[in-house]
């Protein structure tokens, strides 16, 4: 049985988790078994739905205290329900929480593990799992040898993928061993969207000169619904906050659009975003080498493109 | 207060990507190798300036890994760390890497274990959470940020748009990002120091691989770019739409 860990916050599944349901699923369809899922806590949304993505069963262990996340309780009860549901495979999303949990549970399971993966394993030889190394610059497969298996899967790497089903909810009982945390805060911004979640993301660097010079690029994050990144110059210099910082050293994503705005596309740079589908640049250096890793440029002025750009989407959603 | 940081060798992030025998390993031709920038800029330095504020501190140094990690491991000395292990094993297994680590912890006596949020080359993000498995400790992953009281550790860890504080009593297991800390640069004390600090190198205990590297391969390159003029901003939304079908 392939078991699927969701993964949740403020009474929601997290996107992350509706993708590695997906894959789970995929899994459980070439291992010719079924997909489950498990959830530790209680959300607003209908579990029941979670068959359109593929989970046949969602076990659930429903208890208040575990909306609140702490990593050793968590892994050890998704261990403990892996072990006594008899999973051969468990399924992370590689997101904040996943890489927490996975290589714990992991241990607690004595199964080998990748993370970052980013394509259905191949079970021609054995079970290998293809994961991006190197910031992206390079995909290994692995193989691992062990009965169980734990994977944790990149984020915008394989897509929802819609099925008929509905999932059958079953609670699942397990005693819960005592908090290792205490969360004392929790401070969220309201209204942005998350980096590693975003589909679209509007980027800058530090060709636009200074943080009074954001408007333009907010606006066209605005009007494509987008969220915002930025080089680790721009982050280090507190132009914008850490957590937008993008590349080798920052955060690693693969959003469907990535639009550079005064970027020159330094080695590190292009490791962080280069598995993002589509790649925009705007630089008024046609020399910038972010060009040759692009799938669209405009050479020009980002004071005057930008703008320009933010028109043009917001006229093409008028219209629509 | 004893502190252990846990300290991978990556390739400079210059280095050149290529593989060798077949693809299945990295091409270490000429590669120069730095410590993880996770590992040194925000683990490393947070132990340093913890131990600045409370001198009895003690900043013990950990990596698995072959002859070649030592130049690095004596750069983290210079940084400030007091003495160093090598574990004289190469492996590519994050499970026996952790391992190991933890069978080190567990004949001494640490109050906090800090790694990197993951190495630059394989990007695994792995060890803490699996030294806080095998030592069953309390983790916290991806902290920009630390403050020991006494027994109790303040941290704020990254959530999906946004921040968490979590208050846990040591000794504990912490992932470290960017936040935590500040490069340094080793002063030339430090780097006469490091030369006469313990480096400490020791055989491995049994641990077998659970995984293996089968096979590694490069991306596709883009098949070029392709220029939109300036004034042209309603032809570049119409082939994000229609031709990339991203919007
Ligand atoms: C160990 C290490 C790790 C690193 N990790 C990262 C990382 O994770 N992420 C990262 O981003 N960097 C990283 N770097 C830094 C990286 O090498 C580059 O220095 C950095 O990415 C450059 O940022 P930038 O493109 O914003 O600035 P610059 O390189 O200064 O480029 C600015 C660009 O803006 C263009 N420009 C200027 N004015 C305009 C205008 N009016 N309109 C349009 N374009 C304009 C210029 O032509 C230029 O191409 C790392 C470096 C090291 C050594």
């Amino acid at each position: 049985m392939v078991l699927i860990y969701i993964d949740h916050a403020d009474n929601q599944i997290k996107k992350a988790t509706q993708e590695a349901i997906s894959y789970g699923a995929a899994i459980a369809k070439l291992l010719n078994c079924s997909a489950e899922a498990l959830i530790l806590g209680a959300v607003e949304d209908d579990l029941t739905e979670l068959g359109k993505l593929g989970a046949q069963k969602v076990h659930q262990l429903k208890n208040e205290s575990l909306n609140t996340f702490d990593a050793k309780v968590h892994s050890n009860l998704i261990a403990t329900a892996a072990k006594s549901l008899g999973a051969t495979v468990v399924i992370f999303a590689h997101n904040i929480n996943g890489k927490a949990l996975a290589p714990a549970v992991a241990v607690k399971l004595s199964a080998g593990i990748v993370t970052g993966a980013c394509r259905l394993p191949s079970l021609q030889d054995g079970f290998e799992v293809t994961k991006t190394v190197f910031s992206g610059k390079a995909f290994a497969s692995i193989k691992i040898e062990s009965p169980i298996k734990v994977i944790a899967i990149n984020q915008n790497s394989f897509g929802v993928h819609p099925y008929e089903n509905t999932a059958l909810v079953q609670s699942i009982d397990l005693p819960i061993p005592p908090a290792s945390i205490k969360v004392t805060n929790i401070n969220k911004v309201k209204g942005e969207i998350p980096l590693t979640e975003a589909s679209l993301v509007v980027s800058g660097g530090r060709g636009l000169r200074g943080p009074e010079n954001w408007g333009i690029l907010l606006d066209l994050a605005k009007a494509l619904g987008a969220a915002t990144a930025c080089s680790r110059p721009v982050s280090d210099s507190d132009w914008r906050p850490h957590h937008e910082h993008v590349g080798q050293t920052g955060i690693q994503i693969a959003p469907d659009l990535y639009i550079a705005i005064g970027i020159s596309g330094a080695i590190q740079h292009l490791a962080g975003v280069n598995r993002s589908k589509t790649i925009v640049v705007i630089n008024k250096d046609s020399e910038a080498p972010f060009f040759k890793a692009a799938d669209y440029g405009v050479i020009g002025d980002a004071f005057e493109v930008v703008p320009a750009l933010t028109a043009a989407i917001l006229k093409m959603k008028h219209n629509q | 207060m004893n502190i252990l940081v846990c300290i991978s060798k990556t390739p400079d992030t210059t280095a050149k990507i290529a593989f060798t025998e077949g693809n299945t390993k990295f091409d270490e031709n000429g590669v120069q190798w730095i410590i993880n920038p996770y590992d040194e800029w925000y683990s490393l330095v947070r132990a340093i300036e913890i131990k600045e504020k409370d001198p009895s501190t003690q900043i013990h140094l950990i990596t698995v890994g072959g002859v070649e990690v030592e130049p690095i491991l004596r750069k983290a000395l210079a940084l400030g760390g007091d003495e160093a292990i090598r574990v004289h094993l190469n492996s590519n297994d994050s499970n026996e890497i952790a391992e190991q680590i933890a069978f080190i912890v567990k004949q001494g006596s640490y109050d906090l274990i800090l790694t990197g949020k993951e190495t630059i080359d394989y990007n695994s993000s792995c060890i803490g959470s699996m030294l806080s498995a095998l030592l069953d400790l309390p983790f916290v992953s991806l902290a920009n940020h630390l403050e020991l009281n006494g027994n109790t550790a303040t941290l704020i860890r990254e959530i999906e748009g946004g921040e968490e504080t979590n208050e846990v009593q040591l000794p504990m297991v912490v992932s470290c990002q960017k936040g935590m800390a500040e490069q340094r640069i080793p002063n030339m004390r430090g780097i006469m120091a490091a030369r006469t600090k313990p480096l400490k190198i020791v055989e491995p205990t049994p641990t077998t691989p659970l995984t293996q590297i089968k096979e590694f391969n490069l991306p596709p390159t883009k098949t070029g770019v392709k220029l939109i003029a300036p004034d042209q901003m309603d032809e570049l939304v119409r082939l994000l739409k229609e031709e990339a079908k991203v919007i």
